[in-house]
């Protein structure tokens, strides 16, 4: 089972946290400092997989981590999951995000985290792997966010064009359009019986 | 900052607090402005109000009173509401919170939606976050949705199945015949879903593994259409079809086929097949180590083998380290064969590897190897993390006390632990390093002159300080004698002696329990030795006044020896037969009467 899953940059600052367990929020952000303290030690050239903190799990848990420029992705597991399948499982997770976000990168992260939860959310249920098919995925929030928009309505339009909308003045707009004098030649048509 | 801002503007001014203070100011106005927005029971832009203060969540602010908002918004009809009200019910709601049980029938309501998203909002909120009273009342809707003829919603039902059975074990009957039927379906999803549900009923309730052993033809039919087709771009990762699934039926094939020969046979050829594909490394990663666990009732050697040349690799050096610990309780022999790539990732600079490598040298210890391994242990101890260095350390005595070949190598390997690690090691060592030597009395001679050298060329570690100090007072007249078969001796004078000691007894370093041994090894000395019993007597009486209450007993007690009994003191101060810590000390006690 997946105990967390969490994304942080290299200095320690939360992009994306979710707990599958019940900890309190200063546990949690415990935990956070934690991990964040043992995966940035790290050389480049070890192995991803680290014996965890004894704040989540104890005994039982691994840190399986990858570090992608400036974000380290951290999944913390316990025995029942393999560790090589939780790292190609957060290879399939950062490439889902590119197509999602179109070449993602860390402010994508920071402004949507609500995106990146829903995302994750068709990927990791409960702590287990629900799916690892990156269309499949794509599909579905897809899906999604077409039924939000829906919903929305104008609210939902992007900024500039709400206020595009709002300024135009149409009482101003000419009425009578003038578009000067042209001679239509009109054919003569036969008149019909 | 207006009320209705949207969460990319709220972020923005965030990011914009050039100090933490700075930071927390603009959090607990938006946070303020945000609760009495709730209050308000305003409908435009919760949403936002929600979001906003999920995003002050995770960075470790208090949010709690977002919980009933969470619940209203999970109630609402429209789906971005809904939307952000699952995701604050599932960051933050748990089973303590009686919020939770709120939303049950909001969930319950949402399971029967027209919309399959809206379905599948509810269905991960309950996976996550169900309570036991939660799960117990929705697992009839679970059950339906579980035969439900949309995949996307199967697999999920799926799943929350697998969250109920952990929260209520007794409630995974009603869901086994469901996952009979699951394993039917063509989607990979639910396939994965339903392995997985398997998986956890058999392993919650063994009565379950008769029932799902019958299943095994259809696992197995499963695996050959994965292993065997062709290429399929969705599945593939690495030109393995699906691996994640394969691995998960793999496992759950090992958990049928434990100590059962009637499901091992049924997957026997299939075994052999996958084995044979996972061959070459490049081609996918995770599967063959899962193929190998799966398969090493049958074929021990062969994936021991394979595990071997896994070890060179780095990433799977530490898996495979993993998987051979697994295997060397029941098959020794074979994992021996890799000793020799085991005993180098010792020195490999990555400390989770290490930490493998020890466990699995401490496991391969036998009586045949003892003598190369504990050199290379020895080795690993003066130069390995400190984090590892107890483990280590206790490690190597248990080793060395099972399979020692001599008596004078077990001394000699637990003086070198001691010189390396001897702040590390458990306190029980001093005392049964005290016995072991007392046994071997053949050994006395040399081990006081090994013991004299370390104590005068370092007194830092305080048990080797402890176990010379007494070896010192009870076999001082051997050292001082001058001569060893074993060992070229050193030509000691009592001076020498009674120096060293001192230097123990008078150092900051040592603790008060060195002090005692010093005081006592001193004490003992004066039968020994012929011509300084002054000196040793003005020692012990300056130490009469000691500020140390047990230093300053033992003291004025020594004193009253040299006093008033000193026809008595020959009889207590001499060869210890009784191993007890403080041996001569109540011997003296019965003398002086209390």
């Amino acid at each position: 089972m997946i105990k967390a899953i969490l994304i942080f940059n290299n200095h320690g600052k939360p992009r994306l946290s979710k707990f599958y367990e019940h900890y309190t929020e200063d546990t949690e952000q415990q935990i956070i400092r934690e991990t964040f303290h043992l995966v940035s030690k790290r050389d480049e050239n070890v192995c991803n997989f680290l014996e965890g903190g004894m704040l989540i799990g104890g005994s039982d848990n691994k840190l399986i981590y990858r570090h992608y420029a400036t974000l380290y992705f951290v999944f913390c597991v316990d025995s029942s999951e393999s560790e090589l399948g939780i790292l190609d499982l957060i290879q399939v997770f950062v490439e889902t995000l590119d197509k999602c976000f179109e070449n993602v990168c860390e402010l994508d992260l920071i402004f949507h985290v609500d995106k990146v939860h829903n995302i994750l959310a068709e990927m990791v249920m409960g702590g287990m792997v629900l799916e690892t098919n990156m269309n499949e995925i794509i599909t579905q929030v897809d899906a999604q966010n077409k039924m939000e928009k829906s919903e929305a309505g104008i609210a939902g339009a992007p900024a500039r064009a709400v206020s595009a909308v709002k300024n135009m003045n149409l009482p101003e707009m000419p009425k009578n359009i003038n578009i000067g004098d042209i001679s239509i030649k009109v054919p003569n048509l036969p008149s019909f019986k | 900052m207006s009320p209705s801002v949207c969460l990319q503007e709220m972020i923005r001014v965030i990011r914009g607090a050039r100090t933490q203070g700075e930071e927390r100011g603009v959090i607990q106005r938006e946070c303020a402005a945000i609760r009495a927005q709730f209050r308000q029971a305003d409908s435009g832009g919760r949403s936002h109000n929600l979001a906003k203060l999920l995003y002050v969540h995770m960075l470790g602010y208090p949010a709690h009173f977002g919980q009933m908002e969470c619940v209203r918004l999970i109630a609402s009809s429209k789906y971005s509401e809904k939307r952000i009200g699952y995701l604050g019910a599932m960051m933050l709601l748990d089973e303590k919170q009686d919020a939770s049980l709120l939303i049950t029938n909001s969930i319950k309501n949402d399971l029967s939606h027209s919309s399959q998203h809206v379905q599948s909002l509810a269905l991960c909120t309950l996976a996550c976050m169900g309570s036991a009273e939660m799960c117990r009342d929705l697992a009839p809707e679970i059950e339906r949705l579980l035969k439900a003829s949309n995949s996307y919603i199967k697999k999920k039902a799926a799943l929350c199945a697998v969250h109920i059975v952990r929260k209520i074990p007794e409630l995974g009957e009603m869901f086994t015949p469901s996952a009979h039927s699951l394993l039917s379906e063509k989607n990979h999803g639910v396939l994965h879903g339903a392995v997985i549900l398997i998986t956890e009923l058999c392993e919650r309730n063994p009565d379950n593994l008769k029932q799902f052993r019958k299943s095994v033809p259809e696992l197995v039919q499963i695996m050959k259409n994965l292993v065997t087709s062709g290429y399929s771009p969705e599945h593939n990762v690495a030109g393995i079809s699906d691996p994640f699934l394969q691995v998960r039926i793999l496992r759950l094939l090992r958990i049928l086929g434990r100590n059962n020969d009637a499901a091992s046979d049924a997957m026997n050829d299939l075994l052999a097949q996958v084995y044979s594909t996972s061959k070459s490394i490049t081609t996918g990663i995770s599967f063959p180590f899962h193929s190998i666990h799966s398969i090493y009732g049958l074929y021990t050697l062969y994936m021991v083998k394979r595990i071997g040349t896994f070890l060179l690799i780095i990433e799977f050096s530490y898996i495979s380290m993993t998987s051979l610990q697994k295997i060397v309780q029941t098959d020794h022999t074979a994992v021996q064969r890799h000793r020799g790539t085991i005993v180098d990732c010792l020195k490999d600079q990555d400390a989770s590897v290490k930490r493998r490598a020890l466990e699995l040298s401490l496991a391969l210890v036998s009586a045949a190897n003892i003598r190369s391994m504990m050199k290379e242990l020895l080795l690993f101890l003066s130069t390995c993390p400190p984090e590892l260095r107890s483990h280590a350390a206790s490690g190597i005595f248990n080793a060395a006390e099972r399979y020692a070949p001599s008596q004078r190598w077990h001394i000699d390997t637990i003086l070198h632990v001691l010189v390396t690690a001897g702040g590390d090691v458990r306190d029980e060592t001093v005392p049964n390093l005290i016995q072991l030597i007392t046994a071997a009395s053949e050994l006395h001679c040399y081990t006081v002159h090994k013991l004299y050298r370390a104590l005068i060329s370092d007194i830092v570690q305080q048990s080797l300080v402890q176990v010379a100090c007494w070896c010192i007072g009870e076999y001082g007249d051997l050292l001082l004698k001058g001569e060893c078969e074993e060992i070229t001796p050193m030509q000691v004078t009592e001076d020498d002696v009674l120096d060293a000691l001192e230097t123990v007894l008078q150092s900051h370093m040592s603790t008060p329990t060195s002090r005692g041994f010093a005081l006592t090894a001193i004490m003992k000395l004066s039968t020994r030795i012929t011509n300084n019993v002054d000196r040793i007597r003005s020692v012990v009486s300056i130490y009469g006044s000691c500020i140390d209450v047990e230093l300053q007993q033992r003291a004025v007690e020594y004193n009253a020896l040299f006093k008033k009994y000193d026809h008595m003191r020959y009889f207590t101060m001499s060869y210890c037969t009784v191993i007890l810590e403080f041996g001569c000390r109540s011997r003296l006690s019965l003398v002086l009467g209390y």
